[in-house]
Protein backbone atom coordinates (compact mmCIF):
# COMPACT_ATOMS: atom_id res chain seq x y z
CA UNK A 1 0.00 0.00 0.00
CA UNK A 2 0.88 3.50 -0.29
CA UNK A 3 1.61 6.29 2.61
CA UNK A 4 2.10 9.58 2.91
CA UNK A 5 5.31 10.55 1.67
CA UNK A 6 4.76 8.12 -1.46
CA UNK A 7 4.77 11.26 -4.26
CA UNK A 8 0.77 10.54 -6.33
CA UNK A 9 2.29 12.59 -9.19
CA UNK A 10 5.49 10.64 -9.93
CA UNK A 11 5.12 6.62 -11.83
CA UNK A 12 7.87 4.85 -13.09
CA UNK A 13 8.35 6.27 -16.72
CA UNK A 14 5.92 9.50 -16.52
CA UNK A 15 4.62 12.09 -14.30
CA UNK A 16 1.79 14.25 -14.15
CA UNK A 17 1.78 17.98 -14.61
CA UNK A 18 -0.22 20.98 -15.03
CA UNK A 19 -1.40 22.50 -18.32
CA UNK A 20 1.59 24.42 -19.94
CA UNK A 21 -0.53 26.69 -22.08
CA UNK A 22 2.09 27.67 -24.72
CA UNK A 23 3.66 24.54 -25.12
CA UNK A 24 1.25 22.13 -24.82
CA UNK A 25 -1.49 23.41 -27.30
CA UNK A 26 0.92 22.77 -30.56
CA UNK A 27 0.88 18.94 -29.70
CA UNK A 28 -2.49 18.32 -28.57
CA UNK A 29 -3.70 19.92 -31.68
CA UNK A 30 -1.79 17.57 -33.43
CA UNK A 31 -3.17 15.14 -31.72
CA UNK A 32 -6.88 16.07 -32.81
CA UNK A 33 -5.54 15.74 -36.75
CA UNK A 34 -5.33 12.17 -36.29
CA UNK A 35 -9.30 10.93 -36.51
CA UNK A 36 -8.62 7.40 -34.86
CA UNK A 37 -7.45 9.21 -31.73
CA UNK A 38 -10.93 11.12 -32.06
CA UNK A 39 -12.78 8.50 -32.11
CA UNK A 40 -11.19 6.27 -29.40
CA UNK A 41 -11.19 9.52 -27.22
CA UNK A 42 -15.36 10.65 -27.80
CA UNK A 43 -18.10 9.20 -29.19
CA UNK A 44 -18.99 12.66 -30.73
CA UNK A 45 -17.69 13.85 -34.90
CA UNK A 46 -14.25 13.75 -34.91
CA UNK A 47 -12.68 16.88 -36.19
CA UNK A 48 -9.57 18.44 -36.01
CA UNK A 49 -8.64 21.27 -33.78
CA UNK A 50 -6.28 24.39 -34.33
CA UNK A 51 -4.16 25.59 -31.44
CA UNK A 52 -5.77 28.41 -30.70
CA UNK A 53 -8.67 26.48 -30.41
CA UNK A 54 -6.99 24.05 -27.52
CA UNK A 55 -5.42 26.85 -25.67
CA UNK A 56 -8.91 28.38 -25.36
CA UNK A 57 -10.38 24.84 -24.19
CA UNK A 58 -7.64 25.17 -21.67
CA UNK A 59 -8.89 28.22 -20.65
CA UNK A 60 -12.20 27.14 -20.10
CA UNK A 61 -11.38 24.10 -18.58
CA UNK A 62 -8.98 25.80 -15.56
CA UNK A 63 -11.88 27.96 -15.27
CA UNK A 64 -14.18 25.03 -14.84
CA UNK A 65 -11.98 23.63 -12.58
CA UNK A 66 -11.88 26.50 -10.32
CA UNK A 67 -15.45 27.50 -10.16
CA UNK A 68 -17.34 24.20 -9.81
CA UNK A 69 -14.21 22.23 -7.93
CA UNK A 70 -15.39 19.13 -9.19
CA UNK A 71 -12.78 18.26 -12.18
CA UNK A 72 -9.45 17.20 -11.75
CA UNK A 73 -7.03 17.62 -14.59
CA UNK A 74 -3.45 16.43 -15.64
CA UNK A 75 -1.22 16.29 -18.14
CA UNK A 76 0.57 13.10 -18.81
CA UNK A 77 4.38 13.37 -19.23
CA UNK A 78 7.40 11.45 -19.83
CA UNK A 79 9.95 11.02 -17.02
CA UNK A 80 12.90 10.72 -19.74
CA UNK A 81 12.62 13.25 -21.33
CA UNK A 82 9.76 15.56 -20.11
CA UNK A 83 7.39 15.14 -23.10
CA UNK A 84 3.92 15.48 -23.16
CA UNK A 85 1.99 12.14 -24.18
CA UNK A 86 -1.37 12.35 -23.04
CA UNK A 87 -3.94 13.50 -20.41
CA UNK A 88 -5.85 12.27 -17.47
CA UNK A 89 -8.82 13.63 -15.86
CA UNK A 90 -11.06 13.00 -13.37
CA UNK A 91 -14.74 14.28 -14.18
CA UNK A 92 -18.18 14.85 -13.12
CA UNK A 93 -17.28 14.42 -9.33
CA UNK A 94 -20.32 14.10 -7.15
CA UNK A 95 -18.86 14.83 -3.97
CA UNK A 96 -21.78 13.54 -1.24
CA UNK A 97 -22.13 10.37 -3.41
CA UNK A 98 -18.81 9.68 -3.74
CA UNK A 99 -19.15 8.76 -7.81
CA UNK A 100 -16.73 10.19 -10.82
CA UNK A 101 -15.83 9.42 -14.15
CA UNK A 102 -12.03 8.80 -15.84
CA UNK A 103 -10.71 9.84 -18.59
CA UNK A 104 -7.44 9.03 -20.11
CA UNK A 105 -6.15 9.35 -23.60
CA UNK A 106 -2.25 8.90 -25.05
CA UNK A 107 -2.11 11.19 -27.75
CA UNK A 108 0.20 9.90 -30.23
CA UNK A 109 0.07 6.52 -31.83
CA UNK A 110 3.89 5.73 -31.43
CA UNK A 111 3.36 6.50 -27.63
CA UNK A 112 0.66 3.60 -27.53
CA UNK A 113 1.07 -0.03 -26.25
CA UNK A 114 4.19 1.04 -24.24
CA UNK A 115 2.62 0.80 -20.77
CA UNK A 116 2.16 4.56 -20.14
CA UNK A 117 -1.64 4.07 -20.02
CA UNK A 118 -1.52 1.26 -17.57
CA UNK A 119 0.65 3.58 -15.10
CA UNK A 120 -1.24 7.09 -16.12
CA UNK A 121 -4.14 5.02 -14.85
CA UNK A 122 -2.87 3.12 -11.89
CA UNK A 123 -1.93 6.74 -11.00
CA UNK A 124 -5.39 7.96 -11.68
CA UNK A 125 -6.45 5.42 -9.50
CA UNK A 126 -4.48 5.90 -6.55
CA UNK A 127 -5.54 9.62 -6.78
CA UNK A 128 -9.43 9.00 -7.17
CA UNK A 129 -9.16 6.51 -4.33
CA UNK A 130 -6.63 7.23 -1.39
CA UNK A 131 -6.22 11.32 -1.95
CA UNK A 132 -10.25 12.23 -2.80
CA UNK A 133 -11.54 9.36 -0.70
CA UNK A 134 -14.25 8.56 -3.96
CA UNK A 135 -16.25 5.40 -2.97
CA UNK A 136 -16.19 4.38 -7.14
CA UNK A 137 -15.11 5.32 -10.51
CA UNK A 138 -16.56 4.72 -13.63
CA UNK A 139 -15.12 4.71 -17.16
CA UNK A 140 -17.41 4.90 -20.32
CA UNK A 141 -15.59 2.69 -23.74
CA UNK A 142 -16.53 2.33 -26.92
CA UNK A 143 -16.98 -1.18 -28.31
CA UNK A 144 -14.51 -0.61 -31.12
CA UNK A 145 -11.85 0.70 -28.46
CA UNK A 146 -10.05 -2.75 -27.64
CA UNK A 147 -7.13 -1.24 -26.10
CA UNK A 148 -9.17 0.43 -23.15
CA UNK A 149 -11.23 -2.45 -22.52
CA UNK A 150 -8.29 -4.54 -22.10
CA UNK A 151 -7.35 -1.66 -19.92
CA UNK A 152 -9.77 -1.34 -17.57
CA UNK A 153 -10.49 -5.07 -17.38
CA UNK A 154 -6.44 -5.56 -16.32
CA UNK A 155 -6.94 -2.99 -13.48
CA UNK A 156 -10.07 -4.76 -12.18
CA UNK A 157 -13.10 -3.04 -13.42
CA UNK A 158 -16.13 -4.92 -14.40
CA UNK A 159 -18.50 -3.84 -17.25
CA UNK A 160 -21.97 -2.85 -15.32
CA UNK A 161 -23.75 -1.22 -18.26
CA UNK A 162 -24.22 -2.11 -21.89
CA UNK A 163 -25.76 0.10 -24.01
CA UNK A 164 -26.46 -1.38 -26.73
CA UNK A 165 -25.89 0.12 -30.59
CA UNK A 166 -25.49 3.57 -29.12
CA UNK A 167 -22.68 4.40 -31.93
CA UNK A 168 -22.61 5.06 -35.49
CA UNK A 169 -19.75 4.64 -37.58
CA UNK A 170 -18.07 3.29 -40.32
CA UNK A 171 -21.54 2.21 -41.66
CA UNK A 172 -22.58 0.36 -38.46
CA UNK A 173 -23.61 0.01 -35.06
CA UNK A 174 -21.42 -0.26 -32.03
CA UNK A 175 -22.06 -0.79 -28.22
CA UNK A 176 -21.46 1.72 -25.48
CA UNK A 177 -19.88 -0.12 -22.18
CA UNK A 178 -19.20 2.07 -19.07
CA UNK A 179 -17.30 -0.19 -16.98
CA UNK A 180 -16.87 0.45 -12.55
CA UNK A 181 -14.12 0.26 -10.01
CA UNK A 182 -15.06 0.34 -5.99
CA UNK A 183 -12.82 1.91 -3.61
CA UNK A 184 -12.79 -1.39 -1.94
CA UNK A 185 -11.92 -3.97 -4.58
CA UNK A 186 -8.75 -1.38 -5.49
CA UNK A 187 -7.85 -1.45 -1.98
CA UNK A 188 -7.81 -5.36 -1.59
CA UNK A 189 -6.22 -5.62 -5.11
CA UNK A 190 -3.40 -3.22 -4.27
CA UNK A 191 -3.04 -4.97 -1.21
CA UNK A 192 -2.37 -8.26 -3.56
CA UNK B 1 15.11 48.96 16.88
CA UNK B 2 14.86 45.38 15.78
CA UNK B 3 14.28 44.32 12.07
CA UNK B 4 11.27 42.49 11.70
CA UNK B 5 12.06 40.91 8.10
CA UNK B 6 14.94 39.44 9.25
CA UNK B 7 15.85 36.30 11.46
CA UNK B 8 18.78 33.99 11.88
CA UNK B 9 18.26 32.13 8.79
CA UNK B 10 16.03 33.64 6.42
CA UNK B 11 13.99 36.97 5.78
CA UNK B 12 10.39 38.22 4.89
CA UNK B 13 10.12 39.32 1.06
CA UNK B 14 7.31 39.39 -1.24
CA UNK B 15 7.95 38.42 -4.42
CA UNK B 16 6.58 38.83 -7.74
CA UNK B 17 3.80 36.92 -9.10
CA UNK B 18 5.34 35.52 -11.63
CA UNK B 19 8.27 34.41 -9.65
CA UNK B 20 6.00 33.13 -6.89
CA UNK B 21 4.09 31.36 -9.61
CA UNK B 22 7.11 29.63 -11.33
CA UNK B 23 8.18 28.13 -8.43
CA UNK B 24 4.11 27.21 -7.05
CA UNK B 25 4.36 24.90 -10.11
CA UNK B 26 7.35 22.90 -9.10
CA UNK B 27 6.31 22.87 -5.18
CA UNK B 28 2.65 21.71 -6.21
CA UNK B 29 3.96 18.72 -7.65
CA UNK B 30 5.63 17.50 -4.57
CA UNK B 31 2.51 15.87 -3.04
CA UNK B 32 4.24 15.17 0.01
CA UNK B 33 4.74 18.81 0.95
CA UNK B 34 1.24 19.51 0.02
CA UNK B 35 0.23 16.91 2.37
CA UNK B 36 2.06 17.89 5.21
CA UNK B 37 0.54 21.34 4.48
CA UNK B 38 -2.76 21.43 3.45
CA UNK B 39 -5.74 19.20 3.74
CA UNK B 40 -7.20 19.60 0.36
CA UNK B 41 -6.21 17.63 -2.29
CA UNK B 42 -3.71 17.75 -4.14
CA UNK B 43 -3.76 19.39 -7.66
CA UNK B 44 -1.84 20.94 -10.66
CA UNK B 45 -2.94 24.04 -11.62
CA UNK B 46 -1.04 25.89 -14.88
CA UNK B 47 1.63 28.66 -14.16
CA UNK B 48 -0.63 31.08 -16.06
CA UNK B 49 -3.48 30.47 -13.37
CA UNK B 50 -1.35 30.40 -10.47
CA UNK B 51 -0.21 33.75 -11.47
CA UNK B 52 -3.56 35.34 -11.66
CA UNK B 53 -4.05 34.19 -8.17
CA UNK B 54 -1.02 35.85 -7.13
CA UNK B 55 -1.84 38.78 -9.19
CA UNK B 56 -5.06 39.26 -7.87
CA UNK B 57 -3.76 38.61 -4.43
CA UNK B 58 -0.89 41.60 -4.93
CA UNK B 59 -4.04 44.53 -6.13
CA UNK B 60 -3.67 45.71 -2.28
CA UNK B 61 -2.45 44.72 1.23
CA UNK B 62 -5.73 43.70 3.23
CA UNK B 63 -5.89 44.84 6.92
CA UNK B 64 -6.61 41.25 7.96
CA UNK B 65 -4.45 38.87 5.77
CA UNK B 66 -0.46 39.11 5.76
CA UNK B 67 1.37 37.43 3.35
CA UNK B 68 5.30 36.79 2.89
CA UNK B 69 7.44 34.98 1.04
CA UNK B 70 10.92 33.83 2.66
CA UNK B 71 14.27 34.07 1.21
CA UNK B 72 17.54 32.04 3.30
CA UNK B 73 19.95 34.63 4.44
CA UNK B 74 23.11 32.50 3.16
CA UNK B 75 22.09 31.98 -0.08
CA UNK B 76 19.28 34.36 -1.27
CA UNK B 77 17.58 31.69 -2.01
CA UNK B 78 13.53 31.70 -2.25
CA UNK B 79 12.24 28.60 -0.48
CA UNK B 80 8.70 29.44 0.93
CA UNK B 81 6.20 31.31 2.50
CA UNK B 82 4.29 32.27 5.29
CA UNK B 83 0.94 33.65 5.77
CA UNK B 84 -0.43 35.30 8.42
CA UNK B 85 -4.48 35.47 9.31
CA UNK B 86 -5.86 38.78 11.99
CA UNK B 87 -8.60 38.86 13.35
CA UNK B 88 -8.40 42.84 14.67
CA UNK B 89 -11.52 42.52 17.05
CA UNK B 90 -10.15 39.67 19.21
CA UNK B 91 -6.60 40.51 18.66
CA UNK B 92 -5.79 36.72 17.43
CA UNK B 93 -4.19 35.85 14.45
CA UNK B 94 -3.79 32.35 12.47
CA UNK B 95 -0.54 31.32 10.62
CA UNK B 96 0.86 28.99 7.84
CA UNK B 97 3.62 28.27 6.51
CA UNK B 98 5.51 25.73 3.98
CA UNK B 99 8.86 25.45 2.83
CA UNK B 100 9.23 24.26 -1.21
CA UNK B 101 12.60 23.61 -1.37
CA UNK B 102 13.05 20.57 0.38
CA UNK B 103 16.60 20.44 1.00
CA UNK B 104 15.74 23.58 3.02
CA UNK B 105 13.76 20.72 6.03
CA UNK B 106 14.58 19.63 9.02
CA UNK B 107 17.46 22.65 9.40
CA UNK B 108 15.62 24.78 11.55
CA UNK B 109 14.72 27.65 8.82
CA UNK B 110 10.88 26.72 9.52
CA UNK B 111 11.24 27.54 13.50
CA UNK B 112 13.49 30.60 12.24
CA UNK B 113 10.35 31.62 9.97
CA UNK B 114 7.96 31.25 13.16
CA UNK B 115 10.08 33.05 15.68
CA UNK B 116 9.96 36.26 12.87
CA UNK B 117 6.21 35.39 12.57
CA UNK B 118 5.71 35.60 16.67
CA UNK B 119 8.21 38.38 16.69
CA UNK B 120 5.76 40.13 14.37
CA UNK B 121 2.19 38.72 15.38
CA UNK B 122 2.94 40.35 19.29
CA UNK B 123 5.30 42.90 18.48
CA UNK B 124 4.01 44.60 15.52
CA UNK B 125 0.86 43.66 14.77
CA UNK B 126 0.26 43.63 18.93
CA UNK B 127 -1.99 40.71 18.71
CA UNK B 128 -2.85 38.76 22.29
CA UNK B 129 -2.36 35.32 20.63
CA UNK B 130 -1.28 33.34 17.85
CA UNK B 131 -3.01 30.21 16.47
CA UNK B 132 -2.25 27.39 14.45
CA UNK B 133 -3.18 23.55 12.64
CA UNK B 134 -1.24 20.52 11.50
CA UNK B 135 -1.90 17.43 10.99
CA UNK B 136 -1.25 14.23 12.98
CA UNK B 137 0.90 12.98 10.31
CA UNK B 138 3.60 15.24 10.59
CA UNK B 139 5.59 15.07 13.62
CA UNK B 140 8.08 17.42 12.23
CA UNK B 141 6.32 20.38 12.88
CA UNK B 142 4.35 19.56 15.94
CA UNK B 143 8.37 19.38 17.41
CA UNK B 144 9.09 22.76 15.46
CA UNK B 145 6.09 24.31 16.86
CA UNK B 146 6.75 23.16 20.52
CA UNK B 147 10.00 24.46 19.75
CA UNK B 148 9.08 27.91 19.43
CA UNK B 149 6.99 27.87 22.76
CA UNK B 150 3.62 26.75 21.30
CA UNK B 151 1.19 24.12 23.41
CA UNK B 152 -1.01 21.60 22.48
CA UNK B 153 -4.58 23.26 22.86
CA UNK B 154 -6.67 20.68 21.10
CA UNK B 155 -7.39 17.51 18.88
CA UNK B 156 -10.18 17.36 16.50
CA UNK B 157 -10.15 13.47 16.35
CA UNK B 158 -10.44 11.56 12.78
CA UNK B 159 -10.54 14.57 11.07
CA UNK B 160 -8.44 14.10 7.70
CA UNK B 161 -8.62 10.96 5.97
CA UNK B 162 -5.64 9.96 3.63
CA UNK B 163 -4.41 6.51 1.79
CA UNK B 164 -7.70 4.96 3.58
CA UNK B 165 -6.16 6.15 7.19
CA UNK B 166 -7.87 8.42 9.43
CA UNK B 167 -5.56 11.09 10.82
CA UNK B 168 -6.31 13.80 13.78
CA UNK B 169 -6.07 17.65 13.36
CA UNK B 170 -4.26 19.57 16.06
CA UNK B 171 -4.49 22.92 17.17
CA UNK B 172 -1.40 24.81 19.09
CA UNK B 173 -1.67 28.39 20.32
CA UNK B 174 0.87 31.12 22.19
CA UNK B 175 0.02 33.84 24.36
CA UNK B 176 1.74 37.14 23.90
CA UNK B 177 3.02 37.11 28.09
CA UNK B 178 4.44 33.45 26.66
CA UNK B 179 6.07 34.86 23.96
CA UNK B 180 7.31 37.71 26.14
CA UNK B 181 8.65 35.40 28.84
CA UNK B 182 10.51 33.68 26.61
CA UNK B 183 12.21 36.45 25.01
CA UNK B 184 13.01 37.87 28.06
CA UNK B 185 14.52 34.57 29.34
CA UNK B 186 16.44 34.45 26.14
CA UNK B 187 18.08 37.86 26.81
CA UNK B 188 19.12 37.14 30.53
Amino acid sequence: MFDIQTQLFEGQDIRFGPIDHEKDAEIESRWTHDSEFMRLMDTGAARPLSAAMVKKQYEKLEKQIEEEKNIFHFMIRTKADDRLIGKATIQWIEWTNGNAFLRLGIGAAEDRCKGYGTQALQMLLRFAFAELNLFRVSAVVPEYNAGAIALVQKCGFVQEVCRRKSLERDGRRWDLYVYGLLNDEWRNQARG
Amino acid sequence: MKDLFRGELVRFTLEEPEMRARAEVRWQHDTEFHRLADGDPARLTSEKKIKEWFEKQAEGPQPERYSFTVRTLAENKYIGFLGMWVDLIHREAWVGLGIGEREFWSKGYGSDMMKLCQQYVFSELGMERLSLGLHEYNPRALRSYEKCGFRLEGRTRKDVLREGKHYDSLWMGILREEWLQMQNGEHK
